[in-house]
């Protein structure tokens, strides 16, 4: 594929970039990308990447937009409240930029489908709001050999990491199990600063593209912390871990199971 | 003679807002039902029966304590510790 003279211009600043180049952007331009939840996290990675002009972007949502989305899902507009979250963000990411083709797929992420939605896309972004999709969504991309780019928040803080299954830990390296329903509270519950999914967004979409485009070092084997009150960035190892159920040497969890939906409420 | 620990956002109603408190060098258990005498509830939070709870990690120096020697991991002055929980929020 050849740039337009339009697409050199719009892509100048990367293009300009050595580490990019009209190389980098070539293989921007031809990634695919799926995000798991076009809320807080997914609007501004979504965001990024239609900017920065990936290809194909997926985002899976089943959730209609509300009036308390609007302080930080910056993707949907009080013009969109009741349409469905992947199809309102759709419309923002093609009227950025229309070079990208952006897929809204209206279906609640399950043990059924995960493994069909994710099967054609590069790399695959987490931004979903509770454990047991969370866990799927980790069992799914190690099955599939898919690198998967984590972030999660609440009030102030935020915790991003990079899954490349074969080469580094998994979650369940990181956190082997899901805390029991009620013991953590959600966003709905303790709130988020609106800002917040802006800046582990941010770093998810930074990771995404550097997966793409081959530079850097990705944030595997390593969680990053983000504490907005004391504005502490944190770097925690994670070891890959021999006893993994899902990654390790002998995996117990061979097929992928939906946990209950209790977890779902926390 | 301290140690330093982050305490994580969602416990930090139990120590008045501190995002870093001090403890007492010894073992990673001791430390946290140290710190429960200053600060009540913290010990149940992050451990149950003397162990730490599988969903909350604790970190020496960026190192998981799991990979070294769990609850009995020595903690020496001058070590930083970090308590981080699994937060799931994408909202």
């Amino acid at each position: 594929m050849e740039f337009t003279e339009e697409q050199l211009k719009r892509y100048s600043r990367h293009i300009i970039l050595p580490e990019v180049g009209g190389k980098g952007q070539k293989k921007i331009s031809e990634a695919k990308v799926l995000i798991i939840g076009a809320g807080g996290l997914g609007c501004p990675v979504g965001y990024y990447l239609a900017a920065a002009g990936v290809g194909t972007i997926a985002l899976v949502d089943n959730d209609n937009v509300e009036l308390s989305n609007l302080q930080r899902q910056i993707a949907h507009s009080v013009k969109t409240i009741d349409v469905n979250k992947a199809e309102s963000a759709k419309q923002t990411f093609e009227a950025l930029n229309p070079d990208v083709n952006v897929i809204a797929v209206n279906e609640r992420i399950g043990s059924k489908n995960i493994l069909g939605l994710i099967r054609d896309y590069d790399i695959i972004v987490d931004g979903t709001d509770n454990f047991p999709t969370r866990y799927l969504i980790n069992d799914a991309c190690v099955m599939l050999k898919k690198p998967l780019v984590s972030g999660a928040i609440l009030r102030f803080e935020g915790q991003v990491t990079t899954i490349m299954p074969g080469e580094g830990p998994c979650y369940r390296c990181l956190f082997e199990e899901p805390p029991p329903p009620g013991l953590v509270p959600s966003c709905q519950e303790a709130g988020v600063l609106g800002v917040l999914p802006g800046v582990i967004g941010a770093l998810q979409a930074t990771e995404v593209l550097k997966l793409i485009i081959g530079k850097g070092k990705p944030l595997k084997g390593n969680l990053l912390i983000y504490d907005a009150l004391g504005v502490n960035f944190r770097k925690v190892r994670i070891p890959k871990n021999d006893n993994c159920p899902v990654c390790g040497k002998d995996p117990k969890i061979k097929d992928l199971t939906d946990l209950p939906e209790e977890y779902c409420s926390i | 003679m301290t140690v330093k620990v982050r305490i994580p956002v969602p416990l930090q109603r139990l120590t008045k807002g501190k995002e870093e408190v001090d403890g007492e060098p010894g073992t990673i258990i001791s430390l946290v039902n140290s710190l429960d005498k200053k600060y009540p509830g913290l010990a149940e939070r992050i451990s149950e029966g003397g162990k730490l709870r599988r969903f909350v990690n604790v970190y020496v120096n960026e190192e998981d304590v799991r990979f070294m020697n769990n609850e009995e991991t020595e903690v020496k002055d001058g070590d930083e510790i970090s308590i981080v929980p699994a937060i799931a929020g994408g909202g």
